[in-house]
């Protein structure tokens, strides 16, 4: 039982650590490219498989 | 461009994609395909067992007003059929819906496969598994007793594996992408997989002592808080993160909009992940939890409306200007009234957080009704419009009717409501009714008086989830018919420039970027984030010996009680019956001395309960007589005319396994309960006694049993709750 407080405990060191560190970063107000990622996420059209669109066209060949 | 059958937004989309195209041209472009074979094989496992899940539902609450509908069957009663409803609803319905969201939109936010397809079918097939192995264990009657995570150990160990495939085949892809930026989406995903596997092993520390039993590895206010703190997360990182990163990725999808504001997404996402985490003990209020854990649950919860209405502002705004869509579009009008049932949820919560609205709220429905808007509105009503946009895509097709669609909503929103006001009603009424006291001071209602009087709400309430299965029933209709139209493309084609080896940096990097851009640190930093909530919370509880004082009176359970212990946990008793008086007075005038956290140091598992159907038992002990237990177990309303508990009549034809009474001894000498060295072996002997004297007790009056069975053992458990205290008022009294 006693192992598994130790490990805990060292958790909260690194855990303190990170909280101080992402304290500092939000105040110290780095942002910056907040624009492109929303936009960027819808651009994902469909596209033709090349496999398939060839394959369709030995077909209209054959035919 | 072939042209899209599906025929949505297909201007702007060739637009935008000749413009990528363009701007990828001067960089090599990589040919790959998404596995959309996954994405199908997941969505119709969450229709299916969204089904299953549904009906679990609606037969737990037709019994709730008709015991008989229990089929006079141990497999079909309450107790064991509201564990497979929560199960099933939350980790097979929902669960197979946060991984059909994150299959179809991780592989497109990152530009790449998933990472290994043997591991997404090892995923699947192991958690479909999982979940086939859960419905038949829990209507067996494995179960541990803790609600949420009934699951039994072997299980349990199953769940972590799969977990585990799940996050090697995640990380994997992330690692492979070909976007150097992480999307919102995916944090939430991150944190949903490290959290929740954190929540499941700690919960999980359990002792095996037979094939599938086991005793939980915590007691008493211990297990409560470890039990809470998980179960509390697991709505927040089952039930809610996944979904978020699935509403920031759906909702700009299906509107064809970015998100209303990327900068509240981040602030969102990691305020939301430090503040969830320590709020757990808000389900603990008023009970022998220690006073500092009940308040700093209080806190955090009333600090989580700011995080949870941002994220649910940053969905509603993402539509804005597009409102005439959500006319249109079932898709959007699903989504916009899942964000709503978010917003009414998670500002409802931290009411329920309040310590004062909690006394009245708590052991009531009021608690059911809250989780219905979030799992009818919020889960069930995201994944429903992730369904009807997932499905026609992939199928390359359109809806079969929109129609259709639109009837779902209003019949399931219908539903949601006609759920969720009675159960308001009933949780209202019922609280005012237990604590009204006549002018002379007595109590006004018996507790059966309380039961009754809600009956209609219960009726209404099994109406308004008949018509939200109805709704259900009608999608699969549509998308039955959809998938007929269509053609699954298995492998969707796509192309994307290869992620640069070396990431290119212009001045001051963002602070964030440097995160988002490193998935192992991201991990890494969002476990020891969440982290940070619980160890604060448990380290003390374990350490701090004046949190739990002892009582000197407080004895081991004997051998009898302990099996008939079990028996209680395997009839899933606790479900309905609390196990601690608050200290209210009218709670003390009902039941007698409240609870104190010492009373509870040999409960593995404990068994507090949440909910108050019938009443609390945690002082029952010795307050009737044996042959009134037979009596009311074997048919309760004998006892108590009107009442709406199903007759337990197999625990009269079942003999005690008394095999199996040695192991249990051991498993709970190894959790530290002071039975004498050796006294596994004499167990069974004093467990024959003790039964023996019971059974010739229930022979006085002319009630006919064998000691042997389980009936015995149940009865010894009953009048063993709560009663060391009352030895410990004796000891007092004899001192001089």
């Amino acid at each position: 039982m006693s192992v598994i407080i130790v490990l805990l405990l060292a958790s909260i060191g690194v855990a303190s650590l990170f909280l101080a560190a992402f304290l500092w970063s939000v105040k110290s107000g780095q942002y910056d490219d907040e624009q492109s990622p929303p936009l960027r996420m819808l651009f994902d059209a469909t596209l033709p498989d090349p496999l398939e669109v060839s394959a369709s066209r030995e077909n209209d060949a054959t035919k | 461009m072939l042209p899209n059958k599906a025929g949505l937004f297909i201007s702007t989309e060739s637009e935008i994609h000749n413009h990528y195209k363009h701007q990828a041209s001067t960089m090599q472009l990589e040919k790959f395909y998404y596995d959309n074979k996954i994405v199908k094989m997941f969505a119709y496992a969450t229709i299916l067992w969204g089904v299953v899940g549904m009906l679990a539902g609606l037969l737990a609450a037709v019994q709730i007003y008709l015991p008989a509908a229990n089929f006079n069957m141990p497999y079909t009663t309450f107790g064991r059929v509201r564990p497979v409803h929560t199960n099933a609803v939350i980790f097979a319905f929902v669960g197979n819906g946060i991984f059909m969201g994150v299959y179809y939109s991780l592989q497109r936010l990152c530009k790449a496969r998933m990472f290994n397809d043997a591991l997404s079918r090892i995923h699947f097939w192991g958690w479909q598994s999982i979940i086939v192995a859960a419905a038949i264990t829990l209507l067996l009657g494995y179960t541990t007793g803790k609600e949420y995570a009934e699951l039994e150990w072997p299980i349990d160990i199953a769940i972590t594996l799969v977990w585990v495939a799940f996050g090697i085949n995640m990380f994997g892809t992330i690692i492979k992408r070909r976007e150097s930026h992480l999307y919102v989406a995916i944090w939430f995903y991150i944190a949903t997989w490290v959290t929740v596997a954190m929540l499941h092993i700690v919960n999980s520390f359990e002792i095996p002592f037979s094939a599938f039993k086991s005793y939980s590895w915590y007691a008493g206010v211990q297990d409560a808080l470890v039990q809470w703190w998980y179960g509390h997360n697991a709505v927040a990182f089952f039930l809610t993160t996944p979904y978020l990163g699935i509403m920031y990725y759906f909702m700009p999808k299906a509107a064809n909009r970015p998100v209303y504001s990327y900068r509240l997404s981040i602030i969102h996402f990691w305020a939301l992940i430090f503040i969830y985490i320590w709020a757990g003990p808000h389900h603990l209020l008023y009970t022998a939890l220690p006073d500092w854990a009940q308040s700093l649950g209080t806190v955090f919860s009333i600090m989580l409306i700011a995080p949870s209405w941002g994220g649910m502002l940053n969905g509603l705004f993402t539509l804005r200007g597009a409102w005439d869509k959500v006319r249109e579009e079932p898709v959007l009008k699903f989504m916009v009234v899942a964000v709503t049932c978010y917003g009414m949820a998670t500002f409802e919560g931290p009411m329920l957080s309040l310590k004062s609205f909690n006394a009245i709220t708590h052991f009531t429905d009021w608690t059911v009704a809250h989780v219905h808007i979030g799992a009818l509105g919020w889960n069930g009503f995201l994944t429903f419009g992730m369904l009807y946009w997932l499905l026609p895509r992939m199928f390359n097709t359109p809806l079969y009717s929109k129609k259709l669609a639109n009837n779902h909503f209003w019949i399931g929103t219908i539903g949601i409501v006609l759920y969720a006001i009675p159960m308001y009603w009933a949780g209202f009424t019922q609280a005012l009714m237990w604590k009204q006291f006549t002018p002379e001071g007595q109590l006004k209602f018996q507790f059966l008086e309380t039961v009754t009087h809600i009956i209609p709400m219960y009726v209404t309430r099994s109406i308004g989830g008949t018509l939200y299965l109805i709704g259900a029933l009608i999608m699969v209709y549509n998308l039955w018919k959809t998938v007929a139209a269509g053609k699954l493309i298995e492998n969707e084609y796509a192309e994307a420039p290869a992620l640069p080896k070396v990431l290119e940096t212009h001045g001051k990097q963002h602070w964030h970027r440097w995160i988002e851009s490193r998935p192992i640190q991201m991990l890494v930093f969002s476990l020891i984030a969440v982290a940070i909530g619980g160890v604060l919370e448990l380290v003390p509880t374990f350490l701090v010996k004046s949190n739990i004082p002892t009582i000197a009176a407080v004895k081991p359970y004997t051998p009898l009680e302990l099996q008939g212990r079990d028996i209680y946990i395997r009839e899933g008793c606790y479900l309905c019956h609390s196990q601690m008086v608050r200290p209210f007075r009218d709670e003390v005038a009902r039941y007698g001395e409240y609870s104190k956290a010492g009373e509870f140091v040999y409960d593995h598992p404990f068994q507090w309960g949440s909910k108050r159907t019938g009443p609390d038992l945690a002082r029952v002990g010795g307050k009737y007589p044996d042959s009134w237990h037979y009596n009311h177990m074997l048919e309760p309303q004998s006892m108590s005319p009107g009442s709406i508990m199903p007759s337990y009549t197999w625990l009269f034809d079942n003999p005690l396994d008394t095999a199996i009474t040695p192991a249990k001894i051991r498993a709970m000498q190894t959790l530290g309960v002071p039975y004498e060295k050796g006294y596994d072996q004499l167990a069974n002997a004093d467990l024959m006694q003790q039964a023996t004297t019971i059974a010739n007790g229930l022979k006085k009056e002319k009630l006919n049993v064998a000691p042997n069975m389980e009936i015995v053992a149940l009865i010894a458990y009953l009048q063993r709750i709560g009663t060391d205290i009352k030895a410990e008022k004796k000891i007092v009294a004899q001192l001089p």
